[in-house]
């Protein structure tokens, strides 16, 4: 991942304010498409934060975001908190929980820190229904706020212009410079004197922090909390599709992955809605074949031929 | 203290037909194979359909299963999934277009089956209740146990007493030696893609005389295949074995003693426990 | 000008002709799950309902909004058992469609969700398949949500109420084995249960829970045939019902009074396990030899080709019914002023005569019992039909 550029961020910062103004233009269910999309933005690109520079897969998204889910549906039905508090609350546990994740995986590597993640992720999920159960005595977690779909979204925007925004500055960073060397070649890095190890482990943190926080501010939407749907392996999946959709080695890569995922998945929805689930497998599989370096590598190949044109 | 061996080591039984098949897709054709699980319920469901609409005994759907699942496999590999291997430069880009190609392959699994049949494969088969060693259990698992311990004795002989068995086993180690040495990596990728498949749609059958299956529920079984797997040690059927034993001793085990709650809890934690103590998995090789 | 007004005249009629067309059809939204955890309920309690009643409905001309028959177009989606895409699809029935009017979601967490989005939109949801304790708070939030199955409490009253009758009766002892599937509505009402099987001096020597999706409950079995309890009951979802049945009848759990949650009033069950499982207690019933109920199955089964469960579907269907008199009695399709008259009059469904008060309907069945073949309505509330209790006594055929 080259460093990203000053021209990039001022792209960024144009894009986000045109973005805040989408609430005024669309009606509610364009609206709730955008609240996905800046779900997913945020997700994929504090994802892609850790991953693409080490290429290390990591499937414990759903782990962070069920518990910034499960803390503000507790906190708020349980103990009659107030949402920010919460808020903040599952951003602080995301990131140990993040750092202690990262620690633990140092050792692994490949497909066997994928499988690690997943399985980490499944086993956090069962310890909380069985702590909700035992411990907790709760009677389902209703988080009943007056939260409108537009709130939802700025503050989504909010967040996922941070992690644009972090991801930048570590790019251009030192911490960048000794991922690039990591994603590179690992032990090349640890031989040049590169505490792998602390940068590893800085950037989970990282994307913990963000899933967290994510999944604390989509609680609302939901209304109703459970456990299995929150901390559903599922989500951890589409995370990694839509990033490696988006192709990796470009900060951009995750948002441009993330918005024609939804716009297929939307056009499906709405012209097969008796088969949804086949059509939008036969899109994926259409997707995988005619886009090897996801719609980042095609992208860079239309640069690169019109550079070569010119 | 009986009654946890036995259940134990005949849920295990079952762990090892989910897992066996895809160590091999993994092991051997590279492909991590999201689409583990519904080929595994696709097997159920054919179970499942012959059984009510015909009376067919599912031990012998799986004879009828093998040689459909077997072609079907192989098909999938040949025009799906070799394409992405001829095209990809790396192992991590294999690895990065498998997940992605199988993930839609599943759902298209998914739409399939959900066409055919929506609700749950509700039937029950050899649900008598027979007596091991003083622990009361059922038929249709100790028969699924046993034909697992078949498959996986007969795998294991083949893979090292058989001139096939002993190519698709230097394919797991190297692929570029292999074909150094003059094994056609392509073929024997697509026996073992094949095969794989195959152990995974038979066991389907076995597991849905006892498990309620639907046509969503693959997921589960995947992710299950794929912790088993990598517990063991990619490539190594001892190793899926040894794990399948483990997994099915410490949730029974837990359930009975601990806290039915936390199974699913002990049996991650035992796996985290192992893969941080041994990253490669319990029989794996370390990443060349 | 001949051609002129020819012209016009052409032009107007298909004008006329387009307009008549189109306030042809009431536009009615369906979304529920086809794939995923709860695809295989919905396809059971759900869907066949949507179908039956839109099918009869249409086979009589539509219905009559203020003297004009009109047909009723169905949208369905699938949401996959996904909260985040069901709203997106709940949005899309109410901005993109433009829906005149919906039927509920299928499980409490997604009527939550979109109660919120129809409220908006002020689409009347009558909603069958939500259980919970919060009706006064949701209610007061989202007054065009209805409710028609029960509370948590209510729903566990039925059952203590059985066992404190078994116990009068010396069937059952103090003691009772439960366990729970550890998922929002097992940990809901195994709470609940804890509360009110502890005030009626009831002794739950067994207490645990299971994961969703357990592959293996024998474990769970043995450790409630241990502890020698006379009663079992357990707050279960489908896979985890059909399971624990299988597991009782290999273990030949010795008890008077054996209850699993959803599932059990599925014709499947039945279908699966024979005679062994006559007089499990479940939750829901139907008095089938009432006459609207037996017309209902019967029709039920002439048009989807599936057998009505013997809980939900009846209720599903006569929210629909509520729905249909509902639109006719209004006379228009003004969803504030329908939802108004919901609220105000009483309707005639298979269920016999419902009414809301404080949208909360009053008559529902708790708990059913197979009994010969049939799962009966045993316990519940203004309902008719109940038979007496039996206890269980052996898992022979």
């Amino acid at each position: 991942m080259n460093p990203a550029t000053v021209q990039e961020l001022i792209w960024a910062g144009v894009l986000v304010a045109l973005a805040a103004f989408w609430p005024m233009m669309s009606n509610g269910y364009w609206l709730g498409i955008g609240v996905d999309v800046m779900m997913y933005t945020t997700l994929a690109t504090s994802w892609m934060l850790f991953s693409g520079p080490t290429h290390y897969i990591s499937l414990a998204s759903a782990a962070f975001f069920g518990v910034g889910g499960f803390v503000v549906g507790s906190g708020m039905s349980d103990y009659d908190a107030s949402f920010w508090s919460m808020l903040a609350l599952s951003a602080v546990i995301g990131g140990v929980l993040a750092a202690l994740i990262g620690l633990a995986t140092l050792r692994l590597s490949g497909v066997y820190f994928v499988i690690f993640t997943l399985g980490l992720a499944e086993m956090i999920r069962n310890l909380v229904s069985w702590v909700q159960n035992n411990f907790l005595g709760s009677r389902g977690l209703y988080v009943l706020t007056d939260f409108t779909d537009a709130h939802l979204y700025w503050m989504l925007l909010v967040t996922a212009g941070c992690v644009y925004l972090l991801g930048w500055i570590i790019s251009r960073s030192r911490l960048g410079f000794a991922l690039r060397i990591i994603g590179g070649d690992e032990t090349v890095a640890r031989h040049v004197g590169i505490n792998t190890a602390m940068a590893k482990v800085i950037l989970f943190t990282t994307t913990g922090i963000f899933g967290a926080i994510v999944g604390a501010i989509i609680a609302p939407r939901w209304s109703y909390i459970e456990p299995n749907q929150v901390f559903s392996p599922q989500l951890s999946f589409f995370i990694v599709i839509m990033a490696l959709l988006g192709g990796s080695g470009r900060l951009w890569g995750p948002v441009v992955g993330v918005i024609p995922f939804l716009l297929i998945w939307n056009w499906v929805d709405s012209n097969f809605p008796n088969q949804s689930i086949l059509v939008l497998g036969v899109a994926f599989l259409l997707i995988v074949y005619c886009l090897p370096h996801g719609f980042v590598g095609r992208i860079e190949q239309l640069r690169a031929y019109k550079r070569g044109r010119s | 203290m009986l009654d946890i061996l036995v259940s134990g080591l005949l849920l295990s039984g079952t762990y090892a037909l989910v897992a066996m098949g895809l160590n091999l897709q993994y092991g051997v054709a590279r492909i991590m194979n999201l689409a583990n699980g519904e080929v595994l319920v696709l097997g159920a469901l054919a179970a499942f359909w012959l059984y009510t609409t015909a009376q067919i005994s599912p031990i012998l759907t799986v004879f009828l299963v093998i040689p459909v699942a077997f072609i079907g496999n192989w098909l999938i590999y040949r025009f799906l999934l070799r394409p992405l291997v001829r095209r990809s430069k790396s192992q991590g880009a294999l690895e990065v277009d498998s997940i992605l190609a199988t993930f839609g392959m599943s759902f298209i699994f998914i739409g399939i089956m959900v066409s055919i049949e929506g609700g749950f494969f509700l039937y029950k088969y050899l649900s008598e209740p027979i007596s091991i060693l003083g622990s009361t259990t059922s038929l249709n698992r100790l028969v699924a146990f046993l034909l697992a311990a078949l498959i996986a004795a007969a795998l294991y002989i083949w893979l090292h007493y058989s001139r096939p068995g002993v190519a698709v086993r230097a394919v797991s180690v190297s692929t570029e030696a292999s074909g150094l040495v003059g094994i056609n990596v392509p073929r024997v990728s697509a026996l073992a893609f094949a095969l794989g498949g195959t152990i995974t749609a038979v066991g389907g059958a076995l597991i849905s005389t006892f498990i309620t299956l639907d046509a969503s529920i693959g997921v589960v079984f995947t992710l299950k295949a794929l912790i088993i797997v990598i517990m063991g040690g990619v490539g190594e059927i001892r190793g899926a074995i040894v794990a399948a034993i483990i997994l099915g001793l410490v949730e029974t085990g837990v359930a009975t003693l601990v806290d039915p709650g936390l199974t699913l809890a002990a049996a991650y934690f035992i796996f985290v426990i192992i893969l941080l103590f041994r990253p490669q998995g319990l029989f794996g090789r370390r990443a060349v | 000008m001949y051609r002129r007004s020819l012209f016009g005249l052409a032009a107007a009629l298909a004008v006329a002709g387009t307009s008549l067309f189109a306030q042809d059809m009431i536009k009615i939204g369906a979304i529920a799950p086809k794939t995923g955890p709860l695809a295989g309920g919905a396809v059971v309690t759900q869907w066949p309902n949507v179908r039956l009643w839109v099918e009869e409905v249409n086979a009589r001309g539509g219905l009559d909004v203020g003297g004009e028959m009109k047909m009723l177009e169905l949208i369905e989606y699938d949401d996959k058992t996904n909260p985040g895409e069901h709203i997106k699809l709940a949005q899309r029935l109410a901005t993109q469609d433009k829906v005149d009017f919906v039927v509920a979601p299928y499980g409490t967490g997604f009527n939550i969700a979109t109660a919120p989005i129809y409220g908006k939109y002020g689409y009347p949801m009558i909603a069958v398949s939500a259980i919970t304790d919060k009706m006064e708070e949701l209610t007061t939030r989202y007054p065009n949500l209805f409710f028609t199955l029960g509370t948590t409490t209510a729903f566990v009253d039925g059952l203590k109420e059985i066992m404190i009758e078994q116990r009068d009766a010396g069937e059952i002892g103090n003691e009772i084995a439960m366990v729970n599937v550890a998922d929002a509505f097992g940990i809901e009402l195994a709470d609940r249960a804890r509360e009110l099987f502890g005030e009626a001096g009831f002794d739950i020597v067994y207490d645990k829970s299971y994961p969703l999706g357990t592959p293996d409950l024998s474990p769970v079995m043995k450790g409630a045939k241990d502890s020698g309890a006379k009663a079992f009951v357990a707050w279960s979802y489908p896979p985890d019902s059909f399971g624990l049945a299988e597991q009782a009848i290999i273990e030949d759990l010795d008890v008077n009074l054996y209850y699993s949650a959803v599932a059990t009033s599925f014709p499947a069950f039945k279908g699966a396990y024979g005679n062994k499982i006559n007089n499990v207690l479940g939750a829901g019933g139907t008095d089938v030899d009432n006459p609207a109920i037996a017309a209902y199955r019967k029709a039920h089964m002439d048009i989807t080709g599936e057998v009505a469960d013997y809980w939900a579907s009846a209720n599903t269907y006569a929210s629909l019914q509520i729905l249909e008199q509902a639109i006719v009695g209004a006379a228009t399709l003004d969803r504030e002023v329908v939802t108004q008259y919901i609220k105000d009059n009483s309707f005639e469904t298979v269920m016999g005569e419902l009414s809301f008060t404080n949208n909360f309907s009053n008559t529902f069945w708790s708990v059913g019992q197979w009994q010969d073949g049939v799962f009966r309505g045993v316990k519940g509330s203004n309902v008719i039909g109940a038979v007496p209790v039996r206890a269980k006594s052996g898992w022979s055929e």
